[in-house]
């Protein structure tokens, strides 16, 4: 069973791919990356994610070789790379704008880094045809790219950076252009490819979605640093800190203090109400500041009272309802809010709940996570 | 509506008047007397204008290619090279020659070949034309290049390009419509040229310039008058079809952008 | 080294060229006249080593410029060029102004015509441009024969060699440097603000004042440069279609250098006109390097030749 699973990160013997090693990089006064180390192994997925300005493109682009670290090393299958400039490096890029070149028609375009190798004709023939079919483009090597729709744009730009079989492909923001459903579907074809090809890729996206679907291992990234890496599942699931929380997905967070009690921790949130319940793999010293973040589909509502040990009582102000899910914004007493999903499982459900209603709202001793901060 | 009307008739009237006019059989300019092509039989057995016309074209096409090299680089020094001592200074250069009196450059100009002893003719006036036209090139060239994606370049030397292959294999063709105009711009502003070309021409070359000027100063000509109607017609003619080739490339473009996307 | 020798060659040219022969004019206004080749004295001697140099700079006076306060000629010249440049950038921009803004305002599919017609006199050469007027202001010129057909006056105008004529030549010659700069600006201009302040309560009228001018005012700002700078020094418009009672610094300077072959004066002259137009020189090249830096707005006519 332990062998199916990809861990590398698991895995002490692995060498890593990619390796920063307490990277600083500064830009005049602003410090873009903050002593950053992180290591990321061959064949992995591996997402930047985080808010404009967090330092994820600045990475991508010390990889790529358009950036120099001010500080710090960063190796690349254990070479240090600060003196290999972008032209002579094993790694290719997908840029955000796809930066094709206008002038080249879509075969001309791929072949571009081919010809650069001086590889024979014959051969480069072969290979664009080969990346052509892979991203389902054959009817269309002739054309210019502005003769292309933007989907089909995004499929050439991968192909080109495909073409020399790179070590490491870096994608900046490579759906961020395309809409919506397309978005989706090609962020399935980027998984297949990825798999078929073997190629280690690094992407950098501000869409918490993109970076779930597709990622073996996210890297939430704030301010220069490294929040968080993990898998999609614990990040979701298990986040170290309000800010991994509060940027993946929906959460209510509730601040309080922690005792320890019989079986996990005791948190008074408000005067006069009881204390929530809950179970932490951190510990918590008593009286200490603590933060509950919960993930609103795991609040249960309900008219009657339940039979939970965490319970309170609310009025609804507003109900979100989105097709397949319906959020309820519930105010708590002393005017708080709080948050709670259902799943719209029939398609006539009978309207039990509406604006005003005085509802309850429950959940486990395991449904929320405790934070530090 | 209005002011487009009146304003466009000012600025072609005049124009429109001098080319009917270099069909007029008659030697006095303001009177009609019939239709006739003489004048123009007359200016194509005139040496002096020939000679002449045959100097400015030579000074102009050497001067506006060598100004294109050197205002495009200058544009790429304005656009990419970022900060260096006496940065100011020179694009203080470039600028100030747009707008600095034709006397002022001439004249300082010709003092520099006197100083250094440098013969004037066709090489002076080919330096002085350069001197100015590179720098309408590199303004028309580095407003290319500001709109110039940059990440295109970036794309080319992570595929392997060396930075010189990159700017000669994506960023020249790409810009390469903004070089053209400003090769035909340095060109017309060469032809075009009285005052400069007055103080750096010696006697061993004339321009077209100078002899029309010569000419005209005492009155109006019919000579000049035919001579002018050929230049106008020249120009006419290559604007339009400039701007037609330029429009139909549009026109294109965007039909096949929109049939790109219906496809997709 | 690469990107050092990219800087060097422009850079090198322009100083060779176009900065060291300013040097000179300056060194040479300062000289004096003389009967010899070249027509000035002293001339350096750079191989008499260090005493030659001092014994040159020694030489060196401001009587050339004192000449020139002392012959009311040349301020007067410079008065007037500068006055003639003032009120020609004035109508030009009262000419230019509702152009450029009916070329925005007219449907998109018509602007590149529009705008064809104004850059292609450009192209065409200036001499001739001015020479065509000759033709229509003389005195027995086009002009002329209608107004008397019209009946309107009965004695010919004087309009050629006056400064009416050289107002007239510069409005016609200048006029695309100063629409070209406004037609940028207000193309940009979104049509949604002037809606804005009409339902914010703006009258037409004042919705052009407060909305639209504002918006055009680096394409004013341009074409006035452009069109005042080099009017101040101009040539061949004075010297064809203004009179002897035009005066122009311009004319004065190549007249000086050719026909009483003073350099020295000429020099001076050329020296005092760059003086009055550093300020706006430098002006212009602030204006232009602003625009060029935010969001690479262009304001310089030039650009459109590149599209």
């Amino acid at each position: 069973m332990a062998e199916s699973v990809f861990a590398p990160w698991n895995d002490p013997d692995e060498k890593p791919l990619i390796q920063f090693r307490n990277v600083t990089k500064r830009f005049g006064d602003f410090t873009a990356i903050d002593n950053l180390t992180q290591d990321i192994y061959a064949k992995e997925f591996f997402a930047l994610l985080g808010p404009s300005g967090c330092g994820k493109t600045t990475m991508m682009r010390m990889l790529a070789g358009f950036e120099t670290p001010t500080d710090g090393q960063i190796l690349i299958a254990g070479q240090d790379v600060a003196n290999i400039p972008p032209n002579k490096r094993a790694v290719n890029m997908m840029f955000q704008s796809y930066a094709l070149f206008p002038h080249l028609t879509v075969a001309d375009n791929i072949a571009f880094g081919l010809k650069r190798e001086g590889k024979p004709k014959d051969e480069i023939a072969a290979r664009v045809a080969e990346m052509l079919r892979l991203t389902k483009l054959e009817r269309f090597g002739a054309r210019k790219p502005h003769q292309i729709s933007g989907g089909q744009r995004q499929r050439v730009a991968l192909a080109r950076s495909l073409a020399k079989a790179p070590k490491l492909l870096l994608l900046d923001e490579p759906l961020g252009a395309l809409d919506a459903k397309l978005r989706q579907q090609t962020q399935f074809e980027l998984m297949d490819i990825q798999e078929k090809t073997g190629t280690t890729f690094v992407i950098v996206t501000h869409d918490q979605e993109e970076a779930m679907t597709v990622a073996s291992r996210v890297a939430v990234m704030d301010e220069g640093r490294i929040v968080q890496v993990a898998t999609p599942a614990d990040i979701y699931e298990q986040p170290n800190s309000v800010y991994v929380a509060d940027f993946i997905g929906d959460v209510n967070i509730i601040e309080g203090t922690a005792t320890p009690g019989s079986a996990g921790y005791d948190i008074a949130w408000a005067e006069g109400q009881s204390a929530f319940h809950a179970k932490s793999t951190r510990d918590f010293a008593n009286g200490q500041r603590c933060f509950l973040a919960m993930r609103p589909e795991k609040v249960a509502i309900s008219t009657d009272e339940p039979d939970a040990r965490n319970k309170i009582a609310g009025k609804i102000i507003d109900i979100a309802y989105l097709g397949n899910i319906s959020t309820y914004h519930v105010e708590l007493p002393g005017g708080r809010m709080m948050k709670a999903q259902t799943a719209n499982t029939r398609r006539l459900s009978r309207r039990t709940l509406t604006w005003e209603d005085p509802v309850w709202l429950s959940w486990t001793d395991t449904a929320a996570v405790m934070l530090e901060g | 509506m209005v002011s487009l009307t009146l304003g466009f008739a000012f600025l072609y009237l005049p124009m429109i008047i001098l080319v009917i006019y270099s069909f007029n059989e008659s030697k006095l300019v303001t009177v009609w007397a019939g239709f006739s092509t003489k004048w123009y039989g007359e200016l194509l057995q005139n040496e002096a204008f020939l000679d002449a016309a045959w100097v400015t074209i030579r000074v102009a096409v050497v001067s506006s290619t060598i100004a294109t090299v050197l205002g495009t680089m200058a544009a790429l020094v304005l656009v990419r090279a970022g900060r260096f001592a006496g940065r100011t200074l020179f694009s203080g250069m470039i600028y100030a020659p747009l707008v600095m009196p034709e006397v002022i450059t001439g004249l300082s100009l010709l003092l520099l070949f006197i100083g250094i002893g440098l013969d004037r003719g066709i090489v002076t006036i080919i330096l002085a034309h350069t001197t100015f036209s590179m720098c309408y090139v590199s303004v028309v060239v580095s407003s290319r290049l500001v709109s110039f994606d940059q990440s295109l370049e970036e794309a080319a030397l992570d595929l392997g390009c060396t930075p010189f292959d990159a700017f000669r294999l994506v960023t020249l063709p790409i810009i390469a419509p903004a070089v053209i105009s400003g090769w035909l711009l340095a060109f017309t502003l060469s032809l075009d040229d009285l005052v400069i070309a007055s103080f750096t021409a010696g006697p061993s070359a004339t321009t077209l310039p100078i002899k029309i000027f010569s000419a005209v100063r005492l009155g109006v000509s019919p000579e000049i008058n035919a001579l002018s109607t050929i230049m106008i017609a020249i120009v006419t003619v290559g604007v339009i079809t400039a701007s037609l080739a330029s429009k139909r490339a549009s026109t294109r473009q965007q039909a096949e952008e929109r049939a790109a996307m219906r496809t997709s | 080294m690469r990107r050092l020798t990219l800087i060097a060659v422009p850079y090198l040219w322009l100083l060779a060229l176009f900065l060291v022969p300013f040097l000179i004019v300056f060194k040479i206004s300062l000289s004096d006249t003389a009967i010899a080749i070249p027509p000035y004295t002293p001339t350096l001697d750079l191989a008499g080593g260090w005493a030659a140099v001092r014994a040159f700079l020694s030489q060196l006076d401001m009587e050339n410029y004192i000449w020139l306060t002392e012959d009311a000629l040349y301020w007067k010249a410079y008065l007037s060029s500068v006055k003639i440049a003032f009120i020609a950038t004035v109508l030009t921009l009262l000419a230019g102004y509702p152009m450029a803004y009916a070329m925005a305002r007219a449907a998109p599919e018509w602007r590149p015509t529009l705008l064809m017609l104004v850059i292609l006199p450009f192209w065409t050469s200036f001499l001739i441009r001015v020479y065509a007027w000759m033709g229509i202001l003389s005195n027995e010129g086009l002009l002329n024969a209608f107004l008397l057909w019209t009946g309107l006056i009965s004695e010919p105008l004087v309009i050629l060699n006056t400064n009416t004529a050289v107002y007239i030549g510069i409005v016609y010659t200048y006029l695309p440097f100063m629409i070209l700069p406004i037609y940028s600006a207000l193309e940009k201009m979104d049509d949604s603000l002037l809606e804005a302040a009409e339902d914010l309560g703006c009258s037409r009228l004042t919705a052009f004042w407060l909305v639209t001018v504002p918006l055009s005012k680096q394409g004013i700002i341009a074409g006035c440069f452009l069109v005042f700078i080099p009017v101040v020094g101009e040539f061949v418009i004075p010297s064809l279609l203004g009179g002897s009672g035009t005066l122009m610094i311009g004319k004065v300077l190549f007249e000086e250098f050719f026909n009483n072959r003073d350099w020295p004066v000429a020099s001076a002259v050329a020296v005092i006109l760059l003086l009055i137009l550093i300020v706006p020189i430098i002006l212009f090249q602030r204006n232009e390097q602003k625009q060029r830096e935010a969001e690479g707005l262009d304001v310089f006519p030039l650009s459109m030749w590149s599209r």
